[in-house]
């Protein structure tokens, strides 16, 4: 179930991140954390204390969705299974909102406090979730450093164009990403107009392949596929996208970058850039 | 057999005009009928040929191969409810594509896909016959189906469970409930040579069926040979529904909508009856397909859920009818 929550529903739900919605009463500095979502893991590597954070999620060991992968190798992992997870005895389990709601009951009558977060959904978001996970984990300086790099290096990323090429984001079964996502504003700091949101698709949906194919994208950013094969995703080699992807931009994949509201996705407007200078011809 | 032969080409040619002139994008019939026939290498033309047309093409060959084989069934096991989805060689056919899908045949061997389903509906055939019997009374055709349906569907699941891929699990109602969605060429080609051999073969039955309904002793009689039938009419089967399947997943209904509908109007002649189902079916899945996109255009309503609302009562009142049968 975690691995399905990871794929699908990447985007709606494991760009988690968020209001942690404060069951109990949450300790001031907890010392024995687990985190049961691929994105609040990789928060939680990233700001929490040695030995502070105990156990992430098998997910955060999946190179497909996860941009950390060798540091979760370090940690115990857990399959999100209140048994499991209430054997380790942790003071904090930090989990998505989209996270299985009869798991984390049952800690929460068990006693252990559980914080859920939100998916971030913009660049902005992504700002406070840091700050969140900060607050959560007691460690608010090294969240307002990680914050104050992060805006310092968008800021530099964000680079005012005058030609915005533009793009489509197009996922397994059909499904785009409009401009109220936080893939939607990746590809609008990386310098691209997202066609989903002229053609109707203000956040997710399923966008009709007749529809793409009419609207004529310069560029066209689609998921990485998966190991063994769907048909979910077989629309990814339709000839229609073939032929939208023939003498544009090379093929681009949005991966586990763009997953989850952390630092990384700095690195996949990072990515984008090569593509639009090629289509725009600026240096 | 000449009038309704007539009617039912008409409607098939009919609804297929319909059926590429639908679609999300939002384009007059004559611009997209007339981007279908001249390449102006416009987007347009691409949309007509690569998505509308397959899978028009493929709501024709599937309802055919539906329509012939559910009528060809009902014709060997003199029974009205045998039909390729209720007694699960549809789903065992689904179960055969899963796995060439899963197991990396498909992408690896040439027709990998139709023929690991043909293996599927050919294991699926050859199960009802044996368990069902030659005269295949209504209770052990019905019980034996349901078995089938239910073994090949909890392996489908399993499978489909056990790939290494989050979105396969995703697909099961697909596989159970059959969608034309976003087909392409390539689909057409892999079912057409199976279908057009397939459907060859079935409709080559019609004498020995129109035979057969005055009992296997006459029909021996007349110098027909019953095993023969039986090879052709398990191989015929096998071959369009595999295919079909294969690219469009398990459409139940088709089969049994439709010769019940037509018979009477053929004269209950099987032999005519296997023309008239083909064109029937056609027609039937032409216009389902074309309620999914009418009624639910954003949702890929599955094509399985129109059939069956249509189906499944009728099915219920020839169970009401046979009843006696059933004891």
């Amino acid at each position: 179930m975690l691995r399905a929550c990871a794929g699908p529903f990447v985007i709606a739900a494991t760009v988690a991140v968020a209001l942690p919605a404060m069951s109990q009463d949450m300790p001031e500095r907890p010392e024995r954390v687990v985190s049961v979502n691929l994105c609040t893991d990789q928060l939680a590597m990233m700001l929490a204390a040695e030995g502070q954070l105990i156990s992430v999620s098998d997910v955060a060991l999946d190179p497909q969705v996860s941009a950390m992968t060798e540091e979760a190798q370090k940690y115990r992992i857990n399959y999100a299974l209140a048994e499991d997870i209430y054997l380790m005895q942790p003071d904090l389990v930090i989990a998505g909102s989209y996270s299985a709601q009869a798991t984390l009951d049952m800690l929460e009558r068990l006693g252990i406090p559980v914080a859920r977060f939100a998916p971030a959904y913009s660049l902005a978001e992504v700002r406070d979730r840091m700050a969140q996970m900060g607050d959560l984990l007691g460690q608010q300086e090294a969240a307002d450093a990680m914050i104050a790099d992060f805006d310092a290096r968008l800021a530099a990323l964000r680079a005012e164009v005058d030609e915005r090429p533009t793009a489509a984001l197009y996922y397994a079964n059909g499904y785009t990403s409009g401009d109220k996502t936080l893939s939607g504003e990746i590809l609008a700091a990386a310098g691209f107009e997202n066609i989903a949101g002229t053609l109707g698709f203000p956040s997710f949906g399923r966008i009709p392949l007749e529809v793409l194919a009419l609207a004529q994208p310069d560029a066209l950013v689609t998921s990485r596929p998966y190991p063994g094969a769907s048909r979910s995703e077989a629309i990814l080699d339709h000839p229609v996208v073939e032929a939208l992807r023939e003498g544009r931009a090379d093929a681009s994949f949005s991966d586990k970058d763009w997953v989850c509201g952390t630092p990384y996705v700095l690195r996949a407007i990072e990515s984008l850039r090569p593509l639009r200078n090629a289509l725009t011809k600026e240096p | 057999m000449a009038r309704p032969a007539l009617w039912l080409s008409l409607l098939t040619v009919g609804l297929f005009v319909i059926a590429l002139t639908l679609g999300p994008a939002q384009i007059g019939p004559f611009e997209s009928l007339g981007a279908l026939i001249v390449d102006d290498s416009s987007p347009l033309t691409m949309v007509m040929r690569e998505i509308r047309l397959p899978r028009a093409i493929l709501a024709v060959l599937v309802g055919a191969s539906l329509g012939l084989s559910g009528a060809a069934m009902q014709g060997y096991l003199r029974n009205p409810l045998a039909e390729p989805g209720l007694i699960g060689v549809s789903g065992a056919a689904a179960l055969g594509a899963v796995l060439a899908i899963q197991t990396g045949v498909a992408a690896t061997v040439t027709l990998g896909l139709p023929l690991m389903a043909l293996a599927g509906a050919l294991i699926g055939v050859l199960l009802i016959l044996a368990l069902a019997g030659p005269r295949g009374s209504s209770l052990t055709l019905i019980l034996a189906g349901i078995a089938i349906s239910a073994l090949s569907g909890a392996l489908t699941s399993l499978v489909l469970n056990l790939s290494p891929n989050p979105f396969a699990a995703s697909e099961i109602m697909f596989w159970m409930m059959g969608s034309l969605a976003d087909r392409s060429m390539t689909h057409v080609w892999i079912a057409l040579p199976f279908v057009l051999v397939g459907g060859g073969v079935l409709l080559s039955l019609g004498r020995g069926l129109d035979a057969l309904t005055l009992g296997e002793d006459a029909a021996s009689a007349m110098g027909i040979r019953l095993t023969r039938l039986r090879l052709v009419l398990v191989l015929g089967t096998a071959c369009v529904i595999g295919a079909t399947t294969a690219v469009a997943g398990a459409i139940g209904f088709v089969g049994l909508v439709v010769p019940h509908i037509l018979r009477p109007l053929v004269g209950a002649r099987p032999s005519r009856l296997l023309w008239a189902s083909a064109l029937g079916g056609a027609v039937m899945v032409l216009a389902a397909d074309i309620a999914v996109r009418l009624i639910l255009p954003e949702r890929d309503l599955k094509l399985g859920v129109v059939t069956a609302l249509v189906g499944a009562p009728l099915f219920l009142h020839l169970i009401y009818k046979t009843r006696s049968q059933l004891g």
